[in-house]
């Protein structure tokens, strides 16, 4: 049984399709990616999954349950997370207050007004553990705004990760990241698909990540889906090959 | 304690020695006991905005109104109802607080200056039914033929009316609840909410935080406290008329605020005593001080946007 299923969902701005008829399931466990060139609406469809927009065609079904509609906070209850192309995060506060506002909400504190000794040493670990995870914790008390970039991506990656989801979706995670900082970001995404099978939706642009990490890829372009399939069936895809890939898969 | 954790203590610890200790040394340097209580009561109406603009990040341009509901309600009830200035606050504070919870819903979704507007809108409407109902608010000669009642403890009863320091004692156990309360609520995972919303709204969204209704909680929470200091402004000056409900007051607080620094918590006092000796000072020598207290709010906004507590932070860290 598919944990997301996109079933032909459409937006459009103004005369602009951005989004046009695109299907996609995502079985529980699965580690997916799309590509396609700028502007193909990779965005745009991530935002009709998470919310951000609302389909001008089409249905979002998730784990059986209709989200076409639904307002992003209540997704995120569902178990959908996300992370933007461009970082968002909170730059004046510390990794750790990052992290903590995420760990509360999922541990059903959003309203709390205050927490039992008890409660706010459980937070208090799984910030830790949090950090731990991803190398971030020699910078707890730093403000995140004034981090390296990809220290700033990894922090988001980690809150959106400390809702603990059970889809995890990721907008190009290593964009203007260096070798070092893009393999980091692999090998941190690639831990969080092995060891905790998380399902895992994943937009990137770095080719080697790609195809190191996904079980099936998607591709987009102009709005609409070009192929879909397994990494060696889209490597030999030549329809691929000749819209998008051209050397990068050689 | 990390420094930045021993620097906040070690404000608070000063803040509250300087208040308690106000009727004793203001006097000495040409103040009265009156002018700390204003101090007092402006600088939590300036906090209470302060909770709204410098921690959820939202600016309400008609606290005013909140303000002036609570002053009118302890009016009222003292004057028709029940003459127990306990009882009066109480009143007050409760219609300020459900005004402020009805409003709510037809603002929050509303952001930046579309938000100020409307909040606007809605306190002027106080404002014209405080000034039209002249038979039971004294419209524009204001509410005139009631006073603070003296506070009966049962074993013992404290005269705030004619004893003057009793009173600012009396305002700063109030003030002191208010204030606890808030630096409660911010310290909470629900403060900490506020404090996402403000830093980044599309990530506390995304993180599974309903905004609109964390703001609607965070807009009553403000009212509720900011009509409590609408109370005792009443109480302060035995007397309300409809200028509590105008949007300049509304914007008197925001210049506190501002001026004081609206990231620090005790900001927003400084910010209200700066206003509150200016004002005091300025229209003895002048009719037009409000220029000079502008020109210095613009002054302070253009240099240090930090406000004034902001530049004492900075020197205090270096
Ligand atoms: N909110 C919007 N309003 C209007 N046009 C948009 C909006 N968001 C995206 N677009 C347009 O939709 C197309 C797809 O954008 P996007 O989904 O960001 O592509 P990708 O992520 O694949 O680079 C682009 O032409 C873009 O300009
Ligand atoms: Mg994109």
């Amino acid at each position: 049984m598919s944990l997301l299923r996109v079933e032909n969902v459409s937006k459009q701005f103004g005369s602009l399709i951005a989004v046009n008829g695109v299907s996609m399931n995502v079985e529980p466990g699965e580690l997916r990616a799309v590509i396609g060139p700028n502007g193909a609406g990779k965005t745009t469809f991530f935002n009709l999954i998470s919310g951000f927009l609302t389909p001008t065609a089409g249905r979002v079904t998730f784990d059986n349950e209709d989200i076409t509609h639904m307002l992003p906070a209540r997704r995120v209850w569902k178990g959908i997370a996300r992370t933007f192309q461009i970082t968002e995060v909170f730059p004046e506060l510390s990794v750790r207050e990052n992290l903590r506002v995420p760990v509360e909400v999922a541990a059903g504190h959003r309203l709390s007004p205050w927490l039992s000794a008890d409660d706010d040493g459980e937070i208090r670990a799984r910030v830790t553990d949090l950090m731990d995870m991803s190398g971030l914790a020699d910078k707890a008390d730093r403000l995140v705004g004034e981090l390296s970039h990809g220290d700033q991506r990894a922090t988001e990656i980690m809150m959106a990760l400390a809702l603990k989801p059970r889809l995890l979706l990721l907008d190009e995670p290593t964009a203007g990241m260096g070798d070092q900082e893009t393999y980091d970001i692999a090998q941190l995404i690639r831990k969080l698909h092995k060891d905790q099978s998380l399902t895992i939706v994943l937009i990137e642009h770095d080719m080697r990540v790609v195809f190191h990490l996904a079980d099936r890829i998607m591709v987009l372009a102009e709005g609409a889906m070009l192929a879909e399939g397994t990494p060696k069936e889209i490597a030999a895809n030549e329809t691929v090959q000749a819209a998008y890939l051209g050397k990068a898969a050689a | 304690m990390n420094p930045i954790d021993y620097n906040k203590y070690t404000a608070t610890v000063i803040v509250w020695l300087l208040l308690l200790t106000m009727p004793f040394w203001l006097p000495a340097i040409g103040g009265y006991s009156e002018l700390g209580t204003r101090v007092v009561v402006l600088g939590l109406a300036a906090m209470s905005l302060n909770f709204l603009l410098g921690y959820t990040g939202v600016l309400s341009f008609g606290h005013a109104a909140y303000f002036g509901l609570g002053a009118y309600g302890v009016g009222l009830t003292i004057r028709y109802l029940v003459p127990s200035t306990g009882v009066g606050i109480v009143a007050g504070t409760l219609i300020g607080t459900i005004a402020g919870a009805i409003i709510g819903p037809m603002i929050v979704r509303l952001r930046g200056v579309y938000f100020a507007m409307v909040t606007i809108a809605f306190g002027q409407v106080f404002f014209f039914i405080a000034f039209r109902w002249h038979s039971v608010t004294g419209g524009d000669d204001g509410l005139t033929d009631w006073s603070r009642m003296p506070i009966n403890l049962g074993f013992t009863t404290i005269d705030i009316q004619h004893d003057a320091r009793a009173f600012y004692y009396l305002v700063l156990v109030v003030f002191a609840i208010a204030v606890g309360a808030m630096a409660w609520i911010l310290r909470s995972p629900f403060g900490r909410t506020l404090i996402a919303i403000r830093e980044n709204e599309r990530r506390a969204r995304f993180l599974g935080i309903p905004v609109d209704q964390h703001i609607w909680i965070a807009w009553t929470i403000s009212c509720c406290f900011v009509s409590v200091a609408g109370a005792l402004y009443a109480l302060l000056n035995n007397f309300v008329d409809p200028r509590a409900l105008y949007w300049t007051q509304s914007g008197d607080f925001v210049i506190m605020a501002v001026l004081g620094g609206m990231r620090s918590f005790w900001g927003p006092l400084l910010g209200a005593a700066i206003f509150v000796v200016l004002q005091d000072y300025l229209s003895s020598q002048t009719q037009n001080w409000m220029s000079f207290v502008g020109l210095f709010f613009v002054l302070v906004v253009l240099f240090f946007p930090r406000g004034v507590l902001g530049i004492i932070k900075r020197k205090v860290a270096s």
